[in-house]
């Protein structure tokens, strides 16, 4: 037992696991919406177009978070306006905003020339680096979208399954757009230094998508897109200190073992099925 | 009859492209009012804007604010693959005056019981993909009854179902009407649809004629709405609206060469 509750020990331990624990609970509760809004691939853009947002930020010696934040939300902000253009799509825009975000953070590093700055942190992520203040900065994002959630619970998923009936129903979907944008960037921000720019994206998609394979439910594929999360993000950090593993990748790779899980479990779920309860519509 | 939504010279446009021309049009308590016209004509631009989605670039429309409407999407637009249970779908439409996010036993009890009249009662747990089209339509008939509306939005209620399906919610529209609720519906479908509603509007961009079908399916008003010439025949007292293809039965003819002519090959 004693061997078991041996990293608790640690100070930077109990902060990673924390840490790890709330951007793992909130990467699943963000990414379900960003998953059902057939947007995947944002999350993997948006946090390259938050790193820009980052190195412009340092240059321009502005508090990394204020900065990396406006340049992510504003970036969110143009991709879902974009999105909104059915000639263009979800994906182009992604593609378009996030890569000009991206390239104009490379140019503002060849243009000063030397960064005194490692950015490594940022794009793989050092969880067991963070600081108790990190931990509270997380944990403050994390109360904030858990409200905001709470509260427009319906209006979210409304906007999410039927934008334009939601819209004649009453709900104003471009706040609930700006909304999504918002709590998007607050998370790739504040977690951009513990599971690092990469291994958010994967984050964002692998819970929900895991929760989708296990139920037909919005409530239910919610929860357990969260702890999948919450789970992977523990037991990720956990197993990285006994395996020497670096701790984002161990926590993606917790993650896509319970998809691996999750995809047994549901292909034999729909071979029990009769064939007219699956495709019914037909 | 008290008057639900009134178009005074209404014009919308996507973008550059004006969609609703200089519309006058009144919806009235008890209506069954149907909206055909051609493909981008504006009948689904004229259904968000009756609902308040759509505002006018000029004109103006007038509605009575303590009406309610209901709306029901084209079923081909819903993503049925979309994690949603049946009682979820219809609850989506509960969202004034409660701020958390699990529905009331209120809620549930409503809902349930206009599912229970739409004859769908025990489908409550049901995933959306895992019905019939009659009852994929009764989802989202029942989303917008949960709202009580006045007035009962339809775009295409028929659009990509088969004819007893077509039947069946037609026939559920029919009991709405009959139970007070004003109803307006686009429609392709001239004769199936069109020819068995109270009152009709052609429109291609404006409105090219308003008034009982016997008296606005007629060959003149229908190639100013489609834009081709239409045969109109008469079955019973109702309209009934013949489609030729002239040019594709002579191109069909010239490519099946009689065998009497001493050919000996297979007609294509």
């Amino acid at each position: 037992m004693d061997t078991l509750l041996e990293p608790f020990g640690y100070a930077f331990f109990r902060n990673a696991i924390a840490v790890a624990t709330l951007a793992g609970a909130l990467c699943g509760l963000v990414g379900v919406y960003v998953v059902l809004r057939g947007m995947s691939y944002i999350g993997h853009g948006l946090s390259h177009a938050i790193f820009g947002g980052a190195v412009a930020s340092y240059a321009l010696e502005v508090n990394l978070y204020l900065g990396a934040g406006i340049w992510g939300l504003v970036s969110a902000v143009l991709i879902l306006l974009i999105a909104r253009r059915r000639s263009i799509g979800a994906d182009a825009a992604i593609g378009v905003i996030t890569s000009a975000s991206f390239a104009i953070g490379i140019v503002i590093i060849s243009v000063i020339g030397s960064f005194t700055r490692n950015f490594d942190a940022v794009l793989f992520g050092n969880v067991l680096g963070v600081s108790t203040g990190d931990v509270a900065t997380v944990g403050v994002v994390a109360g904030f979208i858990a409200v905001a959630v709470f509260l427009r619970y319906r209006q979210l998923l409304f906007t999410t399954f039927d934008p334009e009936v939601a819209d004649v129903s009453g709900v104003s979907t471009a706040r609930m757009d700006i909304l999504l944008a918002v709590m998007l960037t607050a998370l790739i921000t504040v977690c951009m230094n513990v599971l690092g720019v990469t291994m958010i994206a994967a984050m964002l998609v692998i819970p929900p998508v895991v929760g989708r394979l296990l139920t037909d439910s919005f409530h239910r594929m919610l929860w357990i897109s969260v702890g999948v999360g919450t789970f992977s993000g523990f037991v990720g950090v956990y197993l990285s200190y006994y395996l020497d593993w670096a701790s984002g990748p161990a926590v993606v790779l917790t993650a896509a073992l319970l998809f691996v899980f999750a995809y047994i479990v549901s292909s034999v779920k729909r071979r029990r099925l009769p064939e007219a309860a699956l495709d019914a519509h037909i | 009859m008290n008057e639900l939504v009134r178009f005074e010279r209404v014009t919308c446009r996507y973008g550059r492209e004006p969609v609703l021309v200089n519309i006058d049009l009144s919806v009235t308590e008890g209506d069954f009012l149907g909206i055909v016209g051609p493909s981008g004509s504006g009948k689904t631009t004229m259904l968000r804007a009756i609902a308040g989605a759509v505002r006018p670039i000029a004109g103006r429309i007038v509605r009575d604010r303590g009406a309610t409407v209901g709306y029901v999407p084209q079923v081909e637009t819903v993503n049925w693959y979309f994690p949603v249970t049946v009682r979820e779908a219809v609850l989506m439409s509960r969202i004034d005056g409660r701020v958390v996010p699990w529905a009331s036993d209120r809620d549930v009890r409503d809902a349930d019981e206009v599912l229970e009249r739409l004859g769908m009662g025990d489908l409550g747990e049901r995933h959306i993909r895992e019905l019939s089209g009659g009852q994929q339509q009764r989802v989202f008939v029942a989303r917008a009854m949960l709202r009580r509306p006045q007035l009962l939005l339809m775009d295409e209620p028929t659009s990509g179902v088969d004819v007893r399906t077509r039947h069946d919610v037609m026939h559920l529209i029919h009991e709405l009407h009959h139970d007070g609720l004003a109803v307006v519906i686009t429609t392709h479908d001239l004769n199936g649809i069109a020819a068995h509603l109270p009152k009709l509007v052609c429109l291609n961009k404006e409105v090219i004629a308003v008034g009982r079908p016997q008296d606005v399916i007629t060959p003149d008003v229908l190639e100013r709405t489609y834009g081709a010439p239409l045969e109109v025949l008469s079955h019973g007292g109702m309209p009934v609206v013949v489609e030729h293809y002239p040019e594709v039965v002579e191109a069909d003819e010239r490519r099946v060469v009689p065998l009497r002519e001493g050919h000996h090959g297979h007609p294509a």
